[in-house]
Protein backbone atom coordinates (compact mmCIF):
# COMPACT_ATOMS: atom_id res chain seq x y z
CA UNK A 1 0.00 0.00 0.00
CA UNK A 2 1.60 3.04 -1.32
CA UNK A 3 0.36 6.75 -1.62
CA UNK A 4 -1.94 5.86 -4.07
CA UNK A 5 -4.21 5.15 -1.06
CA UNK A 6 -3.56 7.89 1.34
CA UNK A 7 -3.94 10.02 -0.83
CA UNK A 8 -6.70 9.36 -2.82
CA UNK A 9 -8.19 11.20 -4.97
CA UNK A 10 -11.58 11.54 -2.57
CA UNK A 11 -8.87 12.78 0.56
CA UNK A 12 -7.48 15.30 -2.27
CA UNK A 13 -10.55 16.43 -2.90
CA UNK A 14 -12.18 17.18 -0.10
CA UNK A 15 -8.45 19.12 1.06
CA UNK A 16 -8.72 21.28 -2.09
CA UNK A 17 -12.09 22.42 -1.80
CA UNK A 18 -13.61 21.55 2.09
CA UNK A 19 -17.34 21.11 2.68
CA UNK A 20 -18.59 23.20 5.54
CA UNK A 21 -15.49 24.94 6.17
CA UNK A 22 -16.67 28.77 7.26
CA UNK A 23 -18.01 30.20 10.31
CA UNK A 24 -21.47 29.24 11.61
CA UNK A 25 -23.61 32.04 13.31
CA UNK A 26 -26.12 30.03 14.52
CA UNK A 27 -23.78 27.65 16.36
CA UNK A 28 -25.04 26.18 19.57
CA UNK A 29 -22.23 24.38 20.58
CA UNK A 30 -18.26 24.55 19.04
CA UNK A 31 -14.33 23.39 20.19
CA UNK A 32 -11.21 24.00 19.32
CA UNK A 33 -8.60 21.88 20.30
CA UNK A 34 -4.55 20.89 18.78
CA UNK A 35 -2.90 18.25 17.55
CA UNK A 36 0.23 18.50 19.58
CA UNK A 37 2.50 16.71 17.16
CA UNK A 38 1.69 19.29 14.97
CA UNK A 39 0.10 22.52 16.06
CA UNK A 40 -2.64 22.45 13.84
CA UNK A 41 -5.73 23.26 15.26
CA UNK A 42 -9.28 22.64 14.21
CA UNK A 43 -12.90 24.36 15.32
CA UNK A 44 -15.65 22.44 15.08
CA UNK A 45 -19.43 23.96 15.52
CA UNK A 46 -22.87 22.77 15.11
CA UNK A 47 -25.88 24.23 15.43
CA UNK A 48 -28.25 21.29 17.45
CA UNK A 49 -31.85 21.54 17.79
CA UNK A 50 -33.98 18.71 19.72
CA UNK A 51 -31.27 16.86 19.86
CA UNK A 52 -30.26 16.68 16.16
CA UNK A 53 -26.92 18.46 14.76
CA UNK A 54 -28.74 20.58 12.15
CA UNK A 55 -25.77 22.00 10.71
CA UNK A 56 -22.15 21.42 10.79
CA UNK A 57 -19.05 23.20 9.80
CA UNK A 58 -15.52 23.35 11.15
CA UNK A 59 -12.49 26.09 10.90
CA UNK A 60 -8.96 26.10 11.37
CA UNK A 61 -5.96 24.70 9.26
CA UNK A 62 -3.84 21.32 8.68
CA UNK A 63 -2.30 18.24 6.55
CA UNK A 64 -4.61 17.00 4.29
CA UNK A 65 -5.71 13.95 6.03
CA UNK A 66 -6.63 16.29 9.10
CA UNK A 67 -8.45 18.46 6.91
CA UNK A 68 -10.24 15.68 4.61
CA UNK A 69 -10.98 13.91 7.78
CA UNK A 70 -13.09 16.78 9.06
CA UNK A 71 -14.54 17.95 5.73
CA UNK A 72 -16.33 14.51 5.29
CA UNK A 73 -17.10 14.55 8.95
CA UNK A 74 -19.25 17.84 8.91
CA UNK A 75 -20.82 15.94 5.82
CA UNK A 76 -21.48 12.42 7.65
CA UNK A 77 -22.85 14.04 10.71
CA UNK A 78 -25.34 16.94 9.32
CA UNK A 79 -28.46 16.25 9.41
CA UNK A 80 -28.38 13.38 12.50
CA UNK A 81 -29.43 13.02 15.87
CA UNK A 82 -26.36 13.41 18.35
CA UNK A 83 -25.80 9.31 19.22
CA UNK A 84 -25.85 7.99 15.63
CA UNK A 85 -23.29 11.09 15.44
CA UNK A 86 -21.30 9.96 18.68
CA UNK A 87 -21.60 5.86 17.72
CA UNK A 88 -20.31 6.89 13.97
CA UNK A 89 -17.45 9.25 15.90
CA UNK A 90 -16.62 6.16 17.77
CA UNK A 91 -17.04 3.56 15.31
CA UNK A 92 -14.32 5.98 13.09
CA UNK A 93 -11.80 5.53 15.46
CA UNK A 94 -12.30 2.22 15.72
CA UNK A 95 -11.70 1.92 11.98
CA UNK A 96 -8.50 4.01 12.81
CA UNK A 97 -7.60 1.63 15.57
CA UNK A 98 -8.00 -1.44 12.80
CA UNK A 99 -10.92 -2.76 15.07
CA UNK A 100 -14.11 -2.09 12.75
CA UNK A 101 -14.48 -3.15 9.21
CA UNK A 102 -13.66 -0.16 6.73
CA UNK A 103 -17.16 -0.94 4.83
CA UNK A 104 -18.89 1.89 2.23
CA UNK A 105 -22.03 1.46 3.91
CA UNK A 106 -20.97 2.32 6.78
CA UNK A 107 -18.82 4.87 6.23
CA UNK A 108 -19.23 6.17 2.85
CA UNK A 109 -16.44 8.92 1.48
CA UNK A 110 -14.70 8.05 5.04
CA UNK A 111 -13.09 4.83 3.60
CA UNK A 112 -11.23 6.69 1.87
CA UNK A 113 -8.66 7.58 4.66
CA UNK A 114 -8.24 3.30 5.85
CA UNK A 115 -4.81 3.84 4.09
CA UNK A 116 -4.53 5.86 7.39
CA UNK A 117 -3.90 2.97 9.60
CA UNK A 118 -0.72 2.11 8.55
CA UNK A 119 0.77 5.44 9.36
CA UNK A 120 0.03 5.33 13.14
CA UNK A 121 1.97 8.91 13.75
CA UNK A 122 -0.88 10.22 11.82
CA UNK A 123 -3.68 8.74 13.19
CA UNK A 124 -3.92 11.59 14.99
CA UNK A 125 -4.56 13.50 12.25
CA UNK A 126 -7.30 11.65 11.13
CA UNK A 127 -9.16 11.68 14.42
CA UNK A 128 -8.77 15.42 15.46
CA UNK A 129 -12.06 16.56 14.13
CA UNK A 130 -14.23 13.73 15.36
CA UNK A 131 -12.20 14.45 19.08
CA UNK A 132 -13.40 17.80 18.56
CA UNK A 133 -16.68 17.13 17.33
CA UNK A 134 -17.37 14.47 20.39
CA UNK A 135 -16.06 17.40 22.91
CA UNK A 136 -18.09 19.77 21.76
CA UNK A 137 -21.30 17.44 22.37
CA UNK A 138 -20.08 16.70 25.26
CA UNK A 139 -19.63 20.00 26.76
CA UNK A 140 -22.25 22.69 27.75
CA UNK A 141 -22.22 24.48 24.37
CA UNK A 142 -19.57 27.14 25.67
CA UNK A 143 -16.44 27.68 23.47
CA UNK A 144 -13.76 25.99 24.52
CA UNK A 145 -9.99 25.39 23.51
CA UNK A 146 -8.03 22.50 25.14
CA UNK A 147 -5.45 20.47 23.50
CA UNK A 148 -5.31 16.23 23.80
CA UNK A 149 -3.57 15.16 26.07
CA UNK B 1 41.48 9.36 8.75
CA UNK B 2 38.35 10.67 6.46
CA UNK B 3 39.73 14.34 6.61
CA UNK B 4 41.82 15.74 3.78
CA UNK B 5 44.00 19.23 3.62
CA UNK B 6 41.91 22.08 2.07
CA UNK B 7 42.93 25.44 1.06
CA UNK B 8 40.91 27.57 3.31
CA UNK B 9 39.68 24.81 5.62
CA UNK B 10 39.91 21.30 6.42
CA UNK B 11 37.11 19.63 4.43
CA UNK B 12 35.80 15.83 5.40
CA UNK B 13 35.74 13.08 2.98
CA UNK B 14 32.87 12.59 2.67
CA UNK B 15 32.60 9.30 1.18
CA UNK B 16 35.15 7.68 3.35
CA UNK B 17 32.96 8.96 6.25
CA UNK B 18 30.07 7.64 5.01
CA UNK B 19 31.17 3.82 5.02
CA UNK B 20 31.85 4.69 8.63
CA UNK B 21 28.01 4.35 9.37
CA UNK B 22 26.31 1.01 8.67
CA UNK B 23 22.96 2.10 8.73
CA UNK B 24 23.51 4.58 5.32
CA UNK B 25 23.86 1.22 3.71
CA UNK B 26 20.03 0.59 4.39
CA UNK B 27 16.85 1.07 1.55
CA UNK B 28 13.36 2.82 2.97
CA UNK B 29 10.88 2.20 0.70
CA UNK B 30 12.61 -0.01 -2.52
CA UNK B 31 14.91 3.52 -2.71
CA UNK B 32 18.67 4.38 -0.92
CA UNK B 33 18.02 6.20 2.82
CA UNK B 34 18.36 9.68 2.04
CA UNK B 35 18.49 10.27 6.07
CA UNK B 36 18.04 14.72 6.31
CA UNK B 37 16.73 14.21 10.42
CA UNK B 38 20.19 14.27 11.83
CA UNK B 39 19.22 17.02 13.84
CA UNK B 40 16.67 14.88 15.82
CA UNK B 41 19.78 12.35 16.04
CA UNK B 42 22.51 11.45 14.28
CA UNK B 43 23.24 8.10 13.46
CA UNK B 44 25.90 6.12 14.91
CA UNK B 45 29.98 5.08 13.71
CA UNK B 46 30.78 1.42 13.49
CA UNK B 47 33.43 2.32 16.38
CA UNK B 48 30.51 3.71 18.55
CA UNK B 49 28.46 0.78 17.96
CA UNK B 50 31.52 -1.60 18.79
CA UNK B 51 32.47 0.70 21.94
CA UNK B 52 28.95 0.06 23.56
CA UNK B 53 28.95 -3.51 22.52
CA UNK B 54 32.62 -4.39 23.41
CA UNK B 55 31.94 -2.97 26.79
CA UNK B 56 29.18 -5.32 27.09
CA UNK B 57 30.75 -8.26 25.76
CA UNK B 58 34.04 -7.50 28.04
CA UNK B 59 34.06 -4.63 30.62
CA UNK B 60 30.34 -4.92 31.78
CA UNK B 61 30.13 -4.01 35.76
CA UNK B 62 28.80 -1.48 37.20
CA UNK B 63 30.97 1.57 37.37
CA UNK B 64 32.07 2.88 41.10
CA UNK B 65 30.97 -0.25 42.89
CA UNK B 66 32.94 -3.41 42.60
CA UNK B 67 36.42 -4.15 43.69
CA UNK B 68 36.82 -6.90 41.12
CA UNK B 69 38.68 -6.75 37.52
CA UNK B 70 35.40 -6.00 35.93
CA UNK B 71 34.42 -3.22 38.31
CA UNK B 72 37.42 -1.62 38.17
CA UNK B 73 37.49 -1.72 33.87
CA UNK B 74 34.16 -0.41 33.97
CA UNK B 75 34.62 2.69 35.89
CA UNK B 76 37.92 3.17 33.75
CA UNK B 77 36.44 2.98 30.71
CA UNK B 78 33.48 5.06 32.46
CA UNK B 79 35.90 7.94 33.67
CA UNK B 80 37.71 7.98 30.25
CA UNK B 81 34.76 9.12 28.86
CA UNK B 82 34.32 11.84 30.75
CA UNK B 83 38.09 13.10 31.02
CA UNK B 84 37.71 12.74 27.16
CA UNK B 85 34.35 15.00 26.93
CA UNK B 86 35.96 17.42 29.06
CA UNK B 87 38.90 17.84 26.64
CA UNK B 88 36.92 17.97 24.03
CA UNK B 89 34.52 21.37 25.94
CA UNK B 90 37.77 22.75 26.90
CA UNK B 91 36.65 21.97 30.33
CA UNK B 92 39.41 22.58 33.00
CA UNK B 93 38.86 19.59 34.31
CA UNK B 94 36.89 15.91 34.17
CA UNK B 95 34.95 16.89 37.72
CA UNK B 96 33.12 19.75 35.89
CA UNK B 97 31.82 17.29 33.70
CA UNK B 98 28.29 15.72 35.30
CA UNK B 99 26.75 12.59 32.98
CA UNK B 100 23.25 13.07 32.06
CA UNK B 101 20.72 11.47 29.56
CA UNK B 102 21.18 14.98 27.59
CA UNK B 103 20.33 17.74 27.54
CA UNK B 104 16.62 17.91 28.58
CA UNK B 105 17.75 16.54 31.98
CA UNK B 106 20.57 18.58 32.31
CA UNK B 107 18.77 21.95 32.13
CA UNK B 108 16.11 20.54 34.57
CA UNK B 109 19.44 19.55 36.62
CA UNK B 110 20.35 22.97 36.64
CA UNK B 111 16.88 24.90 36.93
CA UNK B 112 16.31 22.73 39.95
CA UNK B 113 19.39 21.90 41.39
CA UNK B 114 21.05 25.17 41.30
CA UNK B 115 17.62 27.59 40.32
CA UNK B 116 15.59 26.52 43.22
CA UNK B 117 18.76 26.81 45.24
CA UNK B 118 19.19 30.21 44.48
CA UNK B 119 16.63 32.02 42.79
CA UNK B 120 14.03 33.96 45.19
CA UNK B 121 11.03 36.61 44.03
CA UNK B 122 11.84 39.23 41.87
CA UNK B 123 14.91 37.29 40.26
CA UNK B 124 14.55 37.37 36.31
CA UNK B 125 15.41 34.31 34.24
CA UNK B 126 15.73 35.97 30.66
CA UNK B 127 15.30 33.36 27.90
CA UNK B 128 14.88 33.67 23.87
CA UNK B 129 12.02 33.17 21.69
CA UNK B 130 14.06 30.40 19.97
CA UNK B 131 14.48 27.96 22.85
CA UNK B 132 13.87 24.38 22.41
CA UNK B 133 10.90 23.49 24.98
CA UNK B 134 13.54 22.32 26.92
CA UNK B 135 14.97 24.79 28.00
CA UNK B 136 11.49 26.53 29.15
CA UNK B 137 9.60 24.50 30.69
CA UNK B 138 11.66 23.49 32.95
CA UNK B 139 12.25 27.09 34.27
CA UNK B 140 8.65 27.38 33.85
CA UNK B 141 8.89 24.89 36.61
CA UNK B 142 11.20 26.32 38.98
CA UNK B 143 9.37 30.10 38.75
CA UNK B 144 6.66 28.12 40.18
CA UNK B 145 8.03 27.05 42.92
CA UNK B 146 10.79 30.03 43.31
CA UNK B 147 8.21 32.98 42.50
CA UNK B 148 11.24 34.28 39.79
CA UNK B 149 9.70 36.06 36.33
CA UNK B 150 10.48 34.53 32.79
CA UNK B 151 11.44 37.03 30.45
CA UNK B 152 12.20 36.46 26.91
CA UNK B 153 14.61 37.90 24.39
CA UNK B 154 12.29 38.62 21.41
CA UNK B 155 13.35 37.20 17.58
CA UNK B 156 13.75 39.23 14.56
CA UNK B 157 11.96 38.87 11.44
CA UNK B 158 14.94 37.33 9.58
CA UNK B 159 15.11 34.85 12.45
CA UNK B 160 17.79 36.45 14.83
CA UNK B 161 17.84 37.26 18.28
CA UNK B 162 16.72 40.85 19.04
CA UNK B 163 19.54 42.22 21.06
CA UNK B 164 17.70 46.15 20.47
CA UNK B 165 16.37 45.94 23.69
CA UNK B 166 18.58 43.98 25.83
CA UNK B 167 19.65 46.51 28.14
CA UNK B 168 15.99 46.61 29.46
CA UNK B 169 15.81 43.00 29.73
CA UNK B 170 19.54 42.50 31.33
CA UNK B 171 19.21 44.01 34.52
CA UNK B 172 20.61 43.35 37.83
CA UNK B 173 17.13 41.47 38.27
CA UNK B 174 18.43 38.78 35.87
CA UNK B 175 19.86 35.77 37.55
CA UNK B 176 19.75 33.47 34.85
CA UNK B 177 20.44 33.71 30.85
CA UNK B 178 18.79 30.39 29.28
CA UNK B 179 20.29 30.75 25.73
CA UNK B 180 20.68 28.18 22.80
CA UNK B 181 24.22 27.68 20.86
CA UNK B 182 22.24 26.97 17.78
CA UNK B 183 18.19 27.03 17.12
CA UNK B 184 16.96 23.71 16.14
CA UNK B 185 13.87 25.32 14.56
CA UNK B 186 15.81 28.16 12.76
CA UNK B 187 19.55 26.74 12.61
CA UNK B 188 20.10 30.42 13.83
CA UNK B 189 24.18 30.37 15.52
CA UNK B 190 23.49 32.86 18.66
CA UNK B 191 26.14 35.51 19.43
CA UNK B 192 27.40 33.54 22.68
CA UNK B 193 30.45 35.38 23.44
CA UNK B 194 29.11 38.65 23.67
CA UNK B 195 25.67 37.53 25.30
CA UNK B 196 27.85 35.76 28.05
CA UNK B 197 30.12 38.60 28.59
CA UNK B 198 26.68 41.24 28.59
CA UNK B 199 25.25 38.56 31.65
CA UNK B 200 28.38 38.32 33.24
CA UNK B 201 28.51 42.21 33.58
CA UNK B 202 25.39 42.22 35.18
CA UNK B 203 25.88 39.63 37.52
CA UNK B 204 23.61 37.02 35.54
CA UNK B 205 24.75 33.13 35.20
CA UNK B 206 24.69 31.92 31.88
CA UNK B 207 23.14 28.33 30.80
CA UNK B 208 23.47 27.06 27.58
CA UNK B 209 22.00 24.74 25.63
CA UNK B 210 24.42 23.32 23.33
CA UNK B 211 22.58 20.44 22.05
CA UNK B 212 22.66 21.64 18.34
CA UNK B 213 25.94 23.89 18.23
CA UNK B 214 27.98 20.58 20.20
CA UNK B 215 27.71 18.36 17.24
CA UNK B 216 28.93 20.73 14.46
CA UNK B 217 31.25 23.36 16.18
CA UNK B 218 34.19 23.44 18.10
CA UNK B 219 33.04 24.63 21.91
CA UNK B 220 36.02 26.16 24.73
CA UNK B 221 33.90 26.67 27.86
CA UNK B 222 36.90 28.11 29.64
CA UNK B 223 37.28 30.53 26.80
CA UNK B 224 33.52 31.55 26.14
CA UNK B 225 33.46 31.48 30.50
CA UNK B 226 30.42 30.03 29.96
CA UNK B 227 28.63 28.91 34.06
CA UNK B 228 26.77 25.72 32.79
CA UNK B 229 26.52 24.07 29.52
CA UNK B 230 24.11 20.96 28.68
CA UNK B 231 24.65 18.42 25.28
CA UNK B 232 23.11 15.10 24.13
CA UNK B 233 25.06 12.65 23.01
CA UNK B 234 22.68 11.12 20.41
CA UNK B 235 23.02 14.19 18.13
CA UNK B 236 26.68 14.15 18.21
CA UNK B 237 27.19 10.20 17.38
CA UNK B 238 26.84 8.94 20.31
CA UNK B 239 24.04 6.48 21.96
CA UNK B 240 20.70 7.32 22.77
CA UNK B 241 20.96 8.83 27.07
CA UNK B 242 24.20 9.94 26.86
CA UNK B 243 25.25 13.50 27.45
CA UNK B 244 25.91 15.79 30.60
CA UNK B 245 26.43 19.12 31.75
CA UNK B 246 29.57 20.94 32.21
CA UNK B 247 29.30 23.43 35.00
CA UNK B 248 31.68 25.77 36.61
CA UNK B 249 33.32 24.03 39.96
CA UNK B 250 32.20 26.66 42.42
CA UNK B 251 28.75 26.49 40.57
CA UNK B 252 28.60 22.39 40.83
CA UNK B 253 29.59 22.84 43.96
CA UNK B 254 26.41 25.09 45.30
CA UNK B 255 24.08 22.94 43.39
CA UNK B 256 21.40 20.75 44.92
CA UNK B 257 21.04 17.31 43.77
CA UNK B 258 18.07 16.17 41.74
CA UNK B 259 17.66 12.42 42.75
CA UNK B 260 19.02 11.09 46.05
CA UNK B 261 19.51 7.74 46.06
CA UNK B 262 23.27 5.20 45.82
CA UNK B 263 26.42 6.35 45.25
CA UNK B 264 25.89 9.83 45.01
CA UNK B 265 25.95 9.80 49.27
CA UNK B 266 28.98 10.28 51.28
CA UNK B 267 27.24 9.05 54.16
CA UNK B 268 23.71 8.24 55.27
CA UNK B 269 22.32 8.60 58.65
CA UNK B 270 18.32 8.07 59.75
CA UNK B 271 17.44 11.46 59.36
CA UNK B 272 19.94 13.10 56.83
CA UNK B 273 22.83 12.33 54.58
CA UNK B 274 25.65 13.98 53.62
CA UNK B 275 26.78 13.82 49.67
CA UNK B 276 29.26 13.63 47.82
CA UNK B 277 31.42 16.15 45.94
CA UNK B 278 30.80 16.73 42.32
CA UNK B 279 30.51 15.36 40.05
CA UNK B 280 29.26 12.20 41.66
CA UNK B 281 26.76 14.23 44.19
CA UNK B 282 24.45 14.33 40.93
CA UNK B 283 25.08 10.28 39.49
CA UNK B 284 22.71 9.02 41.43
CA UNK B 285 21.69 4.97 41.17
CA UNK B 286 23.16 3.05 38.21
CA UNK B 287 24.00 5.16 35.39
CA UNK B 288 24.17 4.75 31.56
CA UNK B 289 28.17 3.34 31.84
CA UNK B 290 27.71 1.70 28.31
CA UNK B 291 26.30 4.89 26.60
CA UNK B 292 28.55 7.21 28.05
CA UNK B 293 31.57 5.20 26.76
CA UNK B 294 30.07 5.19 23.61
CA UNK B 295 29.84 8.81 23.53
CA UNK B 296 33.78 8.98 24.46
CA UNK B 297 34.46 6.86 21.31
CA UNK B 298 31.92 9.42 19.76
CA UNK B 299 33.52 12.48 20.44
CA UNK B 300 37.26 10.72 19.71
CA UNK B 301 35.57 9.95 16.41
CA UNK B 302 35.10 13.68 15.96
CA UNK B 303 37.95 14.51 17.22
CA UNK B 304 39.66 12.66 14.52
CA UNK B 305 37.67 14.02 11.88
CA UNK B 306 38.87 17.89 13.34
CA UNK B 307 36.01 20.11 14.34
CA UNK B 308 37.28 22.73 11.93
CA UNK B 309 35.91 20.16 9.00
CA UNK B 310 32.73 18.86 10.58
CA UNK B 311 32.33 22.56 10.83
CA UNK B 312 33.28 23.60 7.25
CA UNK B 313 31.17 20.92 5.87
CA UNK B 314 28.25 21.70 7.38
CA UNK B 315 28.53 25.17 6.39
CA UNK B 316 29.02 23.63 2.94
CA UNK B 317 26.08 21.56 2.67
CA UNK B 318 23.75 24.22 4.46
CA UNK B 319 24.95 26.95 1.78
CA UNK B 320 24.29 23.96 -0.85
CA UNK B 321 20.66 23.89 0.44
CA UNK B 322 19.75 26.89 0.89
CA UNK B 323 20.69 27.71 -2.41
CA UNK B 324 18.75 24.54 -4.15
CA UNK B 325 15.66 25.25 -1.84
CA UNK B 326 15.46 28.57 -2.43
CA UNK B 327 15.65 27.87 -6.20
CA UNK B 328 12.53 25.45 -5.81
CA UNK B 329 10.32 27.89 -4.67
CA UNK B 330 10.63 26.69 -1.16
CA UNK B 331 9.94 29.99 1.70
CA UNK B 332 12.83 29.24 4.44
CA UNK B 333 12.49 30.35 8.22
CA UNK B 334 15.75 31.66 9.58
CA UNK B 335 18.84 33.22 8.65
CA UNK B 336 19.65 32.49 4.80
CA UNK B 337 23.70 33.66 5.41
CA UNK B 338 25.27 30.30 6.09
CA UNK B 339 28.13 31.91 7.74
CA UNK B 340 25.83 32.56 10.96
CA UNK B 341 23.49 29.64 11.11
CA UNK B 342 24.11 25.58 11.45
CA UNK B 343 22.26 22.64 8.97
CA UNK B 344 19.10 22.63 10.43
CA UNK B 345 16.58 24.52 7.53
CA UNK B 346 13.28 24.49 8.23
CA UNK B 347 11.16 25.61 5.10
CA UNK B 348 7.25 25.40 3.92
CA UNK B 349 7.18 24.11 0.27
CA UNK B 350 4.52 25.72 -1.45
CA UNK B 351 1.36 24.90 0.11
CA UNK B 352 2.04 21.37 0.95
CA UNK B 353 1.60 20.98 4.53
CA UNK B 354 4.43 19.55 6.43
CA UNK B 355 3.27 16.26 7.33
CA UNK B 356 1.84 15.86 4.07
CA UNK B 357 5.29 16.43 2.83
CA UNK B 358 7.11 14.34 4.96
CA UNK B 359 5.19 11.20 4.35
CA UNK B 360 5.49 12.05 0.57
CA UNK B 361 9.87 12.25 1.21
CA UNK B 362 9.61 9.45 3.02
CA UNK B 363 7.58 6.61 0.23
CA UNK B 364 11.17 8.60 -1.64
CA UNK B 365 13.10 6.89 0.96
CA UNK B 366 13.95 10.88 2.20
CA UNK B 367 13.90 11.30 5.67
CA UNK B 368 12.60 14.87 7.31
CA UNK B 369 11.21 16.18 10.02
CA UNK B 370 7.58 17.44 10.49
CA UNK B 371 6.06 19.77 12.71
CA UNK B 372 6.97 22.45 15.86
CA UNK B 373 10.24 20.67 16.87
CA UNK B 374 9.93 21.64 20.18
CA UNK B 375 10.01 25.14 19.43
CA UNK B 376 6.27 26.43 19.91
CA UNK B 377 7.45 30.03 20.66
CA UNK B 378 9.63 30.13 17.18
CA UNK B 379 6.06 28.23 15.56
CA UNK B 380 3.65 31.35 16.86
CA UNK B 381 6.51 34.20 16.18
CA UNK B 382 6.59 33.18 12.47
CA UNK B 383 3.02 32.68 12.21
CA UNK B 384 2.72 29.02 11.41
CA UNK B 385 1.77 25.81 13.13
CA UNK B 386 5.04 23.72 11.81
CA UNK B 387 7.73 23.42 9.44
CA UNK B 388 9.50 21.09 7.31
CA UNK B 389 12.87 20.42 8.54
CA UNK B 390 16.32 18.94 7.00
CA UNK B 391 18.81 18.85 8.77
CA UNK B 392 22.23 17.71 8.08
CA UNK B 393 25.57 15.93 9.57
CA UNK B 394 29.34 14.48 8.88
CA UNK B 395 27.55 12.50 6.26
CA UNK B 396 25.11 14.14 4.46
CA UNK B 397 25.83 14.50 0.70
CA UNK B 398 24.90 17.07 -2.05
CA UNK B 399 23.40 14.22 -3.81
CA UNK B 400 21.23 13.63 -0.82
CA UNK B 401 20.23 17.49 -1.41
CA UNK B 402 19.48 16.73 -4.59
CA UNK B 403 17.17 13.91 -3.58
CA UNK B 404 15.26 16.16 -1.53
CA UNK B 405 14.81 18.76 -4.14
CA UNK B 406 13.57 15.94 -6.69
CA UNK B 407 11.16 14.67 -4.16
CA UNK B 408 9.83 18.14 -3.54
CA UNK B 409 8.61 17.66 -7.07
CA UNK B 410 6.70 14.61 -6.45
CA UNK B 411 5.00 16.34 -3.31
CA UNK B 412 3.97 19.24 -5.77
CA UNK B 413 2.71 16.70 -8.58
CA UNK B 414 -0.05 15.46 -6.32
CA UNK B 415 -0.74 18.40 -3.94
CA UNK B 416 -0.72 21.13 -6.89
C1 LIG C 1 18.18 22.91 20.76
C2 LIG C 1 17.76 21.67 21.49
N1 LIG C 1 17.70 21.68 22.82
C3 LIG C 1 17.35 20.59 23.52
C4 LIG C 1 17.02 19.41 22.92
C5 LIG C 1 16.62 18.25 23.77
O1 LIG C 1 17.58 17.25 23.70
P1 LIG C 1 17.35 15.83 24.31
O2 LIG C 1 16.05 15.33 23.78
O3 LIG C 1 18.50 15.05 23.82
O4 LIG C 1 17.35 15.98 25.79
C6 LIG C 1 17.05 19.34 21.54
C7 LIG C 1 16.70 18.11 20.84
O5 LIG C 1 15.74 17.99 20.14
C8 LIG C 1 17.43 20.50 20.80
O6 LIG C 1 17.46 20.48 19.47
Amino acid sequence: MALDDIYKEVILDHYKNPRNKRPLERATVSCTRNNPLCGDEITVLANVEDGTLREVAFQGAGCSISQASASMMTEAVAGRPVEEALDLAAAFRGMMAGEVEPTEERFGDLVALKGVVRYPIRIKCAVLAWDVLQESLAGDGEATATSIH
Amino acid sequence: MAVTEGAAAETLDVERVRADFPILAREVNGRPLVYLDSAATSHKPQRVIDAVADFYARHNANAHRGIHTLGEEATELYEDARARLARFFGAPAPETIVFTRGTTESINLVAQGWGRTVLREGDEILLTEMEHHSNIVPWQMTVEVTGARLRYIPLTDDGLLDLSGLDALLTERTKVLGVTGMSNALGTITPLAELIAAAHAVGAVVVVDAAQLAPHHAIDVAALDVDFLAFSGHKMLGPTSSGGLYGKAELLERMAPMLGGGEMISEVFHDHATYKSPPYRFEAGTMEVAEQVGLGAAVAYLQELGMDAVRAHERAITAYALERLAEAGATIYGPTDPAIRGGAVSFWYKDVHPHDLAQILNEEGVAIRAGHHCAQLVMRRYGTPATARASFYVYTTTQEIDALIAALATAEAIFA
